[in-house]
């Protein structure tokens, strides 16, 4: 069965055009960029020219950027650098809503001394500006805030925040893993001091990631070893996923159009057509500031991991911020820093699309999920019928 | 993804006796929204004393649904003294075995059935046995000693596997690792300090107490001042006046004095966060 594959904030799909630009460089260019002959050297031009495609996808300079191994990496070595260039300050300020790869650093980091601030959402998901400028200090070492949600989609103010933080001369990292290649993004147009990317999030494969680097500012290395990335990150360079990233930079960069257009009118109608055939159906987030492709959305009165196994039975992926699937007891912490009640936050589904997805998908979809949730609220104690009440 | 086997998909996908009795013997209601699962189990009891009939509903992930199918079929045919006997780890045998971190929705069928069979022997329900260990998911020591004892358990992951408690904000994983030693004969049962109740507005009251009596004074000896600006759950909001809202050790005196005394005095769960302007 091929798979109806609604699951792209989680990985997407290698491009074909990606995984033809990287074969050579297994069995044909396998040179280490870093020896002084030729056969290896020229490997390690062809690392340059993907730096500056990826940096062209940001607006930013070739030497801005460093390879990391994942997004979690950039996130990790963006925080640790601002810290230990900023011995001084003990605060950190982030958002409730973070990645876990910004989260449980952050958690970490303040059982080791790190103050940290978690700046709330509202129900929209929304980030509290007013808390955020009321909780700057001059103790602040650096501000980390997403730039676009993975389970709901919704994007912060990036630009007002970068503008607050700049005027306090904060060091502003946001992990842009999910926002990169679906909307556009210039960190010229702001001071956003680091950014991190993650290359399966586009089409690129998994192990491989990057940091920008804005130029000035203050960094030390996470990966401490050679003088790879002009000493920014040591470890012989990923060569293969690193030319798939920089290809994949300019796959992303043609088909952004689409990505907002076409990709976004798929998910617009999927979202629409199952709220209106589906009784009890709600949309998290911010639908007004929000990536096209993403949409996550509670069905009361039941619960994610069963929606997930049933569509799984006609090969639809999604994912759910319930707590079964993930292993832990509690429902998301983004629906539940949204004040999204638990009627809904356990029958949250996350569909995301990619430009690889099509019409007849969607409307497969929305043919075989309405059954699934009238079938599963027939087992619901706590359901009562489309009048929305529960015992 | 989880590994669950065949039996638990097939339990899963094709349930059996869904539904409700109208008119049953017995039946008995566990779990709740807040917490990711529930159960309603109905029986029905023929002539012979014998469940006839069984039905569930049941809100929940695939191996609460399987769990609950799996019972009604062990229980159809059984006397109420045979179905007293089920205990959870048969529910999951039938069920060719469970993930590890899925255990507790067979101890949610154990738990139902218990109810059911209360209820229809006429004893009134019973009130919550014992203490609330797990806030966060309503645990009481009792139910967590019984899972460690009957099901062998050994750490507190096991515990949270089976019965949920720890699994949420982990206040409660000190009073669960006592729970697990003294089953294991460990240690002694220890005396249990009893950590008294308060209401928001007796939080809040001690909270204001213990700033006045105990923090402002030492910290006025500095220079310094300290004024309460809200408390929201656990979370206590202070605004550092004085020498403090200067002194670059600021953060330290917060978390190392102020912190730790409102915690000795007043709960151990509180959190102080600094509000700045």
């Amino acid at each position: 069965m091929n798979p109806l594959y609604f699951d792209n904030n989680a990985t997407t799909r290698v491009a074909p055009e990606v995984v033809e630009a990287m074969l050579p460089y297994f069995t044909e260019y396998y040179g280490n960029p870093s020896s002084m002959h030729t056969f290896g050297g020229t490997v390690g031009r062809q690392i340059n020219e993907a730096r500056a495609k990826l940096a062209d996808l940001l607006g930013a300079s070739p030497e801005e950027i460093v390879f990391t191994s994942c997004g979690t990496e950039s996130d990790s070595t963006a925080i640790m650098a601002a810290l230990r260039s900023n011995p001084d300050k003990k605060h950190i300020i982030t958002s409730r809503v973070e990645h876990p790869a910004i989260k449980n650093l952050c958690e970490y980091l303040a059982k080791t001394g790190y103050r940290v601030t978690f700046v709330p959402v509202d129900a929209k998901g929304r980030l509290d500006m007013d808390y955020l400028t009321h909780n700057l200090t001059d103790d602040t070492a650096i501000a980390s805030f997403m730039w676009a949600n993975n389970e709901t989609g919704v994007i912060f103010p990036v630009d007002e925040i970068a503008g607050i933080l700049s005027e306090r001369d904060i060091i502003f990292h946001t992990d842009a893993v999910q926002a990169v290649g679906k909307v556009p993004i210039d960190v010229k147009k702001n001071r956003i001091d680091m950014l991190s990317l993650s290359g399966h999030k586009l089409h690129a494969p998994k192990g491989i990631g990057a940091l920008y680097v804005r130029k000035g500012t203050k960094f030390s290395p996470f990966l401490i070893g050679g003088h790879q990335e002009k000493g920014r990150r040591g470890g012989t360079e990923n060569v293969a996923s690193i030319i798939g990233l920089g290809r994949a930079s300019d796959f992303v960069a043609a088909h952004m159009t689409e990505e907002n257009t076409r990709v976004k009118s798929l998910r617009d109608k999927l979202e629409t057509r199952l709220v209106q055939k589906i009784p009890n159906a709600l949309v998290n987030g911010d639908t007004d500031n929000r990536l096209p492709n993403t949409s996550s959305i509670a069905f009361e009165f039941v619960e994610g991991e069963s929606i997930l196994l049933m569509m799984n039975e006609f090969g639809i992926c999604a994912s759910s911020g319930s707590a079964c699937t993930s292993g832990s007891l509690e429902p998301s912490h983004v629906l539940r820093a949204m004040g999204v009640p638990f009627t809904a936050a356990h029958g949250t589904i996350r569909f995301s699309l990619s430009i690889y997805n099509t019409e007849p998908e969607i409307d497969l979809i929305v043919e075989k999920l309405p059954p699934i949730i009238e079938r599963l609220r027939a087992m619901s104690p706590f359901w009562k019928g489309s009048c929305g009440c529960a015992t | 993804m989880w590994e669950y086997t065949d039996k638990v998909k097939d339990h899963f996908l094709n349930p059996r006796n869904v539904g409700e009795i109208e008119n049953a013997d017995g039946v008995g209601e566990v779990g709740s929204l807040a917490c990711g699962d529930a159960l309603t189990l109905y029986f029905k009891l023929d002539d012979q004393q014998r469940i006839k009939e069984a039905k569930f509903k049941t809100f929940g992930c695939a191996s609460a649904i399987a769990s609950s199918s799996a019972l009604t079929e062990m229980l159809i045919g059984k006397t109420l003294e045979e179905a007293e006997t089920i205990t959870n780890e048969n529910i999951a045998d039938y069920l060719g075995g469970l993930p590890r971190e899925k255990m507790h929705c067979s101890v949610m069928g154990r738990d139902a059935l218990e109810k059911a069979i209360t209820c229809y022997r006429g004893s009134a329900e019973k009130k919550i046995e014992g203490e609330i260990v797990c806030e966060c998911f309503g645990v009481t020591d009792i139910q967590i000693e019984r899972a460690v004892r009957e099901n062998h358990l050994t750490t507190i992951e096991q515990v949270t596997d089976y019965v949920k408690a720890g699994g949420g904000c982990g206040n409660c994983h000190e009073k669960i690792q006592e729970i697990i030693n003294t089953v294991l004969g460990k240690e002694e049962a220890p005396a249990r300090k009893k950590s008294p109740v308060l209401t928001n507005l007796q939080k809040i009251k001690l909270i204001e107490q213990t700033l006045e009596r105990e923090i402002k004074p030492a910290l006025n000896k500095d220079g310094g001042d300290i004024e309460l600006i809200d408390v929201s759950g656990n979370v206590v909001q202070v605004r550092l006046r004085g020498t403090c809202a200067t002194c670059k050790k600021s953060q330290i005196t917060l978390k190392n004095y102020v912190e730790a005394k409102l915690r000795e005095l007043v709960t151990p769960e509180l959190m102080v966060e600094e509000v700045t302007l």
